[in-house]
């Protein structure tokens, strides 16, 4: 489904990406695990367009996207939760949830609204309170719930795990699991937090200083003495 | 603040009010007949500082309290914002009443009509700065320029091509929009202060442009006799060319020059009520709820697939034609245009307008227009000292209410348009 090749990107003349080889094949959960500033985020980003790819290229089903703007990759039935969550904090969970299905077809809309509702009831109960007032838990399964609303194939979350109890982690890890259980939403997860990571995923990446250093099935990983010292251990 | 400090925070205060009345107020030249003599009037700067002191006081012990009690957020919000709704839409619709009636009014004189459609040039106005700054979030510190070209464009039509009103009353739109996509290009990638600073220089350049380009804009002698709007046909003036009628002899009444000043303030109501239902409608639109996505998060609106470039230009567009159309409104109610209507000083009163009423709130603007507009008006028998009256009330209502009239912004989607999740 997605396919990353040599993939490079730079801030000025800081290496961020140093040649990225990865796929993702539709179904699966991917993960990609590594300390700050490996280059996580950079690499997500750079799958929308943003940074632009300084080399290498992103193939989504099959077709070219390295060079096409942000918003047209963003309608190819990609959707991204993205780091720090972003929901709008003065518009309602009802808007923030309408500005999701934005660029797709309105007549999935009132079915789409039940879907992510279902999902996740707490949104439900809070549907005309103001992004900025939820708590960091509510607001990072809002940013999800936003993102599934353009019915996306692929689903890129990025740390959606970031400052929030361990209780809430486990809770989201669980609706990504139904998202991609009961829904057959691809997604592709980057994560600093590796053990509940490589538990869901299928597969998952080690990044390091802006390349891929271990690849490998979840439970292989979690197994892999280097992984364990590196990000497991005291954890 | 604890009153220690807000004493020594007033006596600052204080210290620059004396600092400033010392030499402007408390020096007086007096001509004493041979020789130039000079006054003192301390009593005076006494008086001023210790208003500014007690003031200052009074406003920071006043906040304080404010503070300590901090509102209840969350829970109690959404049945706070139903209500805030409703009275909104309560308010809006008496509002709309009483401007539908004003004319009719036994105080409906001269004065009273022209007054009201002052004030609903600047609603307009309001509304449609609105679109840029209180929706999409870009600060445009020129709006005047779009308000300009609309005026120019109505008038250098009539006169070059004999056009009627209503034929340019469009184009001044679209003539509008263009310059609203020909500043947007420019400053796309520019937000917060470094955007305020081009459209305000954007703003002076159209206007040094009409100023020196004589041959073409009049230049500072401005346009004159810019032709006045008919109604289906009818003039308003006291006898009719060979073979037309007057609207007064038409409707078989007594010729009045009040007549044309109520077509008038319609006509501006009319303009006002469709900028109005216009900017409603479309923050249920795509392109609205887009525009007000970007004023939360940029980088969250890209996410979700939306073309930042295509949202800012249709904001400046939209907001920019709304000042195009009252300008031209504006060039046919005076008859008479110069580069002098089109200063500074009006891009600032219309965003101290969309400020004042709170951003993005339609019924904020109204207020704040109609206080903006009236009160100097209210004060004209202070003379000298209403500009005075008229800065303390801006004051006033920012600490008063520090986000505007209408601070809270009222959502687009109503509890009606929710259907419960199957259980």
């Amino acid at each position: 489904m997605l396919e990353v090749r040599g993939l490079q990107a730079r801030y000025g003349a800081i290496e961020a990406l140093r040649g990225i080889d990865l796929d993702v094949k539709a179904g699966e959960i991917v993960t990609l695990i590594g300390a700050n500033g490996a280059g996580k985020s950079t690499l997500l980003m750079t799958l929308c367009g943003q940074p632009r790819a300084s080399g290498g290229s992103v193939r989504f089903e099959g077709r070219e996207i390295t060079r096409l703007p942000t918003f047209e990759i963003m309608r190819l039935g990609i959707a991204q939760s993205p780091e720090g969550r972003r929901v709008f904090p003065r518009m309602t969970v009802l808007e923030n949830l309408k500005l999701g299905a934005i660029v797709a077809d309105p007549a999935h809309y009132a079915a789409d609204l039940d879907r992510v509702l279902t999902l996740f009831p707490r949104l439900a109960e809070r549907r005309d309170q103001r992004g900025g007032t939820l708590s960091g838990g509510e607001q990072q399964m809002l940013a999800i719930g936003r993102a599934l609303m353009s019915r996306p194939r692929l689903l890129l979350l990025d740390e959606p795990s970031l400052g929030l109890a361990p209780l809430l982690v486990k809770q989201i890890f669980a609706t990504v699991r139904e998202i991609n259980e009961n829904e057959g939403v691809t997604v592709f997860l980057v994560e600093q937090n590796a053990f509940h990571a490589l538990r869901l995923a299928h597969r998952g990446y080690v990044m390091v200083n802006g390349r891929i250093t271990l690849s490998g099935p979840g439970s292989e990983l979690l197994a892999n003495p280097e992984v364990r010292s590196a990000y497991l251990e005291g954890a | 603040m604890s009153p220690l400090h807000a004493v020594r925070d007033a006596a600052i205060a204080a210290f620059v009010a004396l600092a400033v009345a010392l030499p402007i107020v408390g020096v007086r030249t007096v001509d004493t007949g041979a020789v130039l003599g000079v006054d003192f009037r301390l009593d005076w700067v006494a008086a001023i500082v210790a208003t500014v002191f007690l003031g200052r006081l009074c406003v920071l012990l006043w906040m304080g309290r404010r503070e300590r009690a901090p509102r209840q957020a969350g829970m109690l919000e959404t049945t706070a914002l139903g209500w805030l709704a409703l009275i909104g839409r309560f308010l809006a619709y008496g509002i709309m009443g009483f401007a539908l009636i004003l004319p009719m009014m036994s105080f409906a004189d001269r004065y009273v009509v022209d007054t009201a459609t002052q004030v609903l040039i600047y609603v307009m106005l309001g509304w449609g700065l609105n679109v840029v700054v209180g929706l999409a979030g870009l600060l445009d510190l020129g709006y005047v320029a779009f308000y300009a070209v609309g005026a120019y464009s109505y008038a250098l039509l009539a006169q070059n091509f004999g056009l009627n009103f209503w034929q340019c009353l469009p184009l001044a739109g679209l003539f509008a929009a263009f310059f609203g996509i020909l500043l947007g290009f420019p400053v796309l990638r520019l937000r917060g202060d470094y955007l305020a600073i081009v459209t305000l220089g954007f703003g002076e350049m159209i206007r040094i442009i009409l100023n020196n380009w004589a041959s073409f804009t009049g230049g500072p002698n401005g346009l004159t006799s810019i032709p006045r709007p008919s109604f289906f046909g009818l003039e308003f003036s006291r006898s009719a060319p060979e073979g037309e009628q007057t609207f007064h002899q038409f409707f078989g009444l007594e010729y009045s020059t009040l007549h044309r000043l109520v077509f008038m303030y319609y006509l501006i109501l009319i303009l006002a009520f469709l900028t109005s239902w216009a900017v409603g409608r479309m923050r249920k639109l795509p392109v609205g709820r887009a525009w007000e996505a970007l004023r939360e998060d940029e980088i969250a609106c890209q996410s979700l697939g939306i073309n930042r470039t295509m949202t800012k230009l249709t904001a400046f567009a939209i907001g920019a034609s709304f000042g195009g159309f009252a300008g031209s409104f504006f060039a046919t109610r005076q008859g008479f245009i110069s580069p002098e209507s089109f200063t500074f000083i009006e891009s600032a009163t219309i965003l101290a307008i969309v400020v004042l009423g709170g951003m993005g709130s339609q019924v904020g603007v109204v207020l704040a227009a109609t206080v903006l507009v009236l009160l100097p008006e209210v004060f004209r028998d202070l003379a000298h000292y209403r500009m005075m009256v008229f800065g303390l009330a801006m004051v006033l209502i920012m600490i008063w209410r520090p986000k505007g009239f209408i601070g809270a912004r009222v959502p687009s989607i109503r509890l009606a348009d929710f259907r419960r999740p199957a259980a």
